[in-house]
């Protein structure tokens, strides 16, 4: 089984990562591009036997060891 | 929202709430209300603290600048000017530790070259509680991680500092950081808006909604989720900021700068109402040109935030384009949001309609100044001296020193510095790890140094001796590089104000700091006051952080902490008394956090600098080294290594009437460990002679051991190798508990 943690700073706290990426594009003429905010993604891969189960671990890991939640948010998907 | 919760909310008293209302003649509007909030806190206005800063001497001849700018100025002579100030970053570095810590590195950085001085050295002061609790370990980790990512990005070395791990500091770290910088002494940029009509600009970063005060969260206005309602931890931008010193010392060379503060706490509201009330002028400004990362700001939101990496600046008027221009070569905004004007307001603008009006002075100087109830704690008076006799003999002296030197406070603190980049540059001459970190003046044959010290344990025990003491032990680790001190930066870092015991301690701090730095003539130029550290009410240790800096005339006289060379002379300079209380080896060895701290008499550390003043300058000692915590014991291991891993051996025998642990740990003040090439010996005993400083030749170095003999009976004697290996890895080994 397969969950994917997807993490990203919560809405207001500044990415200056992001916004050099977005400096980065305009620099190479990406005028469309407004905003651009980065995050990470973990793949796990579980030996479990059912989606719950995976996405309950998954989501108890993201919150205490991958995530900073003073920070970041995460979401979690899992794929069969 | 009904006005109690409102002024809740906004931490403002119904009575200071009434002096608004009276000073205004009108009830304030939210916005208004927001100011108020933010420029009267205890961390803007200093309310409790004030009028005991008051007696700290801040003048002498050199001091170009005193308290009450960004940082304080001292002329070093050769037409050049130091610039320093040390500040606390405690709550945002336990809420954290990573983004608290490097964000206060950030912020005393832009104080530094405000004034136009380019930032050359950092330090810090930093507490803990026990490695042994899993959260102290991780935010030590955080705060480490986060001091180095930004001195390191910003290519400024960090040169000393001081780490100490008591339980009072558990979930309650002190993160003190220092920056100096250099400037010409004719070029000293202030903070005061001046000429009517002249543009005021914006520079750097954008703003966000960081760190906007807990106001907001009451306000229930927002409906994200939960979590999100809470104020947003800063996140500090190096690479920003290095831009941003580059432009401004870049704007600072030319002609149309008037005036320029940096956006810290209380960011735009607090740098524009400060800027015009020092000029006495007013200030117009429109939030709708105030560059912003996300959309859908208040005018509230816009002038509490405190995004990092922005500074605030006055320009002469036609010399718009020029300002323009240098910021737009390091690709960075810069945008004109208002102007001085000849009211005296603060006055901000929103959607074309005017959405606050108060005047600059009510806001940066006219706020609330408190005398605080003092009383002194009962357990004051209880304390009593601590001899040799109160405690257990050890039965192997050799064991307690190891157990000494494995204690976090006293062991090596190279997991952390080396974390820190301490060469940059190219100007460090002493680095972390000795009495104090010096670094050369280029183009001069100066060099400058500093250090910070503070004893909290000595400081809850008897305050007025923990601030003279900070103050002593700090010129002390001057005397012992050989620098003669100039300047005096404190941060203060206590309890709750409204409590008397914690107002007591406090005022009691002041009083030793000022009557040390009256003595050493050390004006205190800045600083800093960290009120309300406590932790489910019960509060830190009171601890005044002292940062001194010297100037070393000839840096080639610059004198190092550990032996130089096998065959030369060890002399205790200085008397030591059985004064075992508050020490390291009660607590380390004992388990007992009491008694008095060692007694300090003023007059006595005063003949020792003069002493290491003309020893130091007659290039008559080899090594020096402060005595402090763990005593003679502790300062006679430490110059056994050396900080490349280069160690030395040494044979001591010491006669002294009293128990050996007394002569090895008590942590009596006014003493300098020194090794002396035999051929220098009579000048030096002279020279302490014409001084009064009492000199005792206590043994020989060389060897591959340590060998301490006391009164005639065998004491320690151990391989130097294994002493060094305990010290070096103690804080690893608890990192990894």
């Amino acid at each position: 089984m397969k969950a994917n943690v997807i993490i990203k700073l919560k809405s207001a706290v500044h990415d200056p990562q992001g916004e050099t990426i977005g400096h980065a594009l305009a620099g190479l003429e990406y005028d469309q591009v407004t905003s651009v905010r980065q995050g990470k993604i973990f793949e796990l891969t579980l030996d479990v036997s059912s989606k719950e189960e995976a996405a309950s671990m998954a989501r108890e890991i993201a919150e205490r060891v991958l995530s900073n939640p003073v920070l970041e948010v995460f979401e979690v998907e899992v794929e069969d | 929202m009904i006005l109690d919760e409102k002024l809740e909310a906004h931490n403002l008293t119904r009575d200071e709430y009434d002096t608004i209302v009276s000073k205004l003649g009108r009830e304030p509007n939210d916005n208004e209300l927001g100011l108020f909030s933010v420029m009267w806190s205890e961390h803007c206005s200093y309310k409790s603290s004030r009028v005991h800063l008051k007696r700290l001497p801040t003048k002498g001849p050199n001091v170009l600048q005193g308290p009450g700018e960004n940082a304080g100025v001292v002329d070093i002579g050769e037409g050049l000017a130091a610039v320093f100030k040390v500040e606390s970053h405690n709550h945002p570095s336990f809420i954290e530790p990573f983004q608290g810590a490097a964000t206060g590195v950030g912020g005393i950085i832009r104080d530094i070259f405000t004034m136009g001085a380019r930032p050359i050295a950092l330090m810090n002061s930093l507490r803990f509680g026990p490695l042994s609790v899993a959260k102290n370990r991780s935010i030590l980790r955080g705060a480490v991680a986060g001091i180095a990512n930004y001195g390191n990005s910003m290519g400024i070395p960090t040169v000393g500092g001081e780490v100490v791990f008591e339980d009072s500091y558990n979930l309650n770290p002190l993160v003190n950081a220092f920056c100096l910088g250099i400037a010409p002494k004719e070029r000293i940029f202030l903070a005061a808006a001046e000429g009517v009509g002249n543009p005021v600009f914006y520079v750097g970063a954008k703003t966000g909604k960081d760190g906007i005060h807990g106001a907001t969260m009451a306000s229930a206005e927002f409906d994200e989720a939960a979590e999100e309602k809470r104020p947003t931890v800063q996140v500090g931008d190096p690479f920003m900021e290095k831009l941003l010193l580059e432009a401004c010392l870049e704007l600072m060379e030319s002609d149309a700068l008037v005036a320029i503060q940096d956006m810290g706490a209380a960011g735009l509201t607090c740098s524009t109402c400060e800027m015009g009330a020092r000029g006495g002028m007013g200030i117009e400004i429109d939030l709708d040109k105030v560059p912003k990362r996300e959309t859908g700001m208040s005018a509230y939101e816009i002038l509490l935030s405190e995004s990092q990496e922005r500074m605030l600046l006055v320009a002469h008027a036609g010399k718009e384009a020029k300002v323009e221009a240098i910021f737009d070569k390091w690709d960075l905004d810069a945008s004109a949001i208002g102007r001085v004007t000849e009211d005296g307001l603060l006055r901000v603008i929103a959607d074309g309609r005017t959405v606050a009006s108060v005047p600059n002075r009510y806001l940066a100087d006219e706020g609330p100044v408190y005398e605080r109830a003092l009383e002194r704690p009962a357990s004051f008076a209880t304390q009593t001296e601590v001899h040799a006799d109160d405690v257990d003999e050890p039965s192997d002296l050799g064991e307690t020193l190891v157990q000494m030197l494995s204690s976090h406070t006293i062991a090596s603190k190279h997991w952390i510095y080396e974390q820190y980049d301490h060469m940059v540059r190219s100007n460090t001459i002493v680095m972390p790890g000795s009495d104090a970190g010096v670094v050369r003046i280029k183009g001069t044959p100066m060099a400058l140094a500093m250090c910070l010290d503070g004893n909290g344990r000595y400081a809850s025990l008897d305050p007025y001796l923990g601030g003279a003491s900070a103050v002593a032990e700090s010129c002390r680790n001057l005397a012992a590089v050989g620098a003669t001190p100039i300047g005096a930066t404190n941060c203060l870092n206590f309890g709750n104000p409204e409590k008397p015991e914690i107002m007591w301690q406090f005022s009691q701090a002041v009083d030793g700091i000022r009557d040390a730095c009256e003595r050493f003539g050390v004006p205190i130029t800045g600083g800093n006051v960290s009120f309300y550290n406590e932790t489910e009410g019960v509060g830190i240790y009171p601890t005044p952080v002292i940062g001194v800096v010297g100037i070393i005339d000839d840096a080639t006289k610059c004198v190092r902490h550990h032996f130089q060379q096998p065959g030369d002379l060890i002399y205790l300079l200085g008397e030591t008394h059985d004064e075992l209380g508050a020490s390291e080896y009660l607590k380390a060895v004992h388990a007992r956090i009491d008694g008095r701290p060692p007694r300090l008499d003023l007059d006595v550390e005063a003949a020792l600098h003069g002493l290491m003043k003309d020893a130091t300058s007659q290039r008559l000692l080899r090594s020096a080294h402060d005595l402090s915590d763990g005593g003679l014991g502790i300062a006679i291991a430490e110059s056994l290594f050396g900080p490349l891993g280069e160690t030395m051996g040494a044979a001591v025998a010491i006669e002294a009437p009293r128990r050996a642990d007394g002569v090895l740990f008590s942590e009596t003040q006014s003493r300098i460990l020194a090794s002396v090439a035999p051929e220098s010996v009579d000048t030096l005993s002279a020279l302490a002679e014409r001084h009064g400083v009492p000199l005792s030749r206590i043994g020989v170095t060389g060897g591959e051991r340590l060998d301490i003999q006391i009164n005639g009976t065998h004491a320690i004697s151990e391989m130097v190798a294994t002493l060094r290996e305990t010290w070096w890895t103690a804080i690893e080994r608890g990192l990894s508990s």
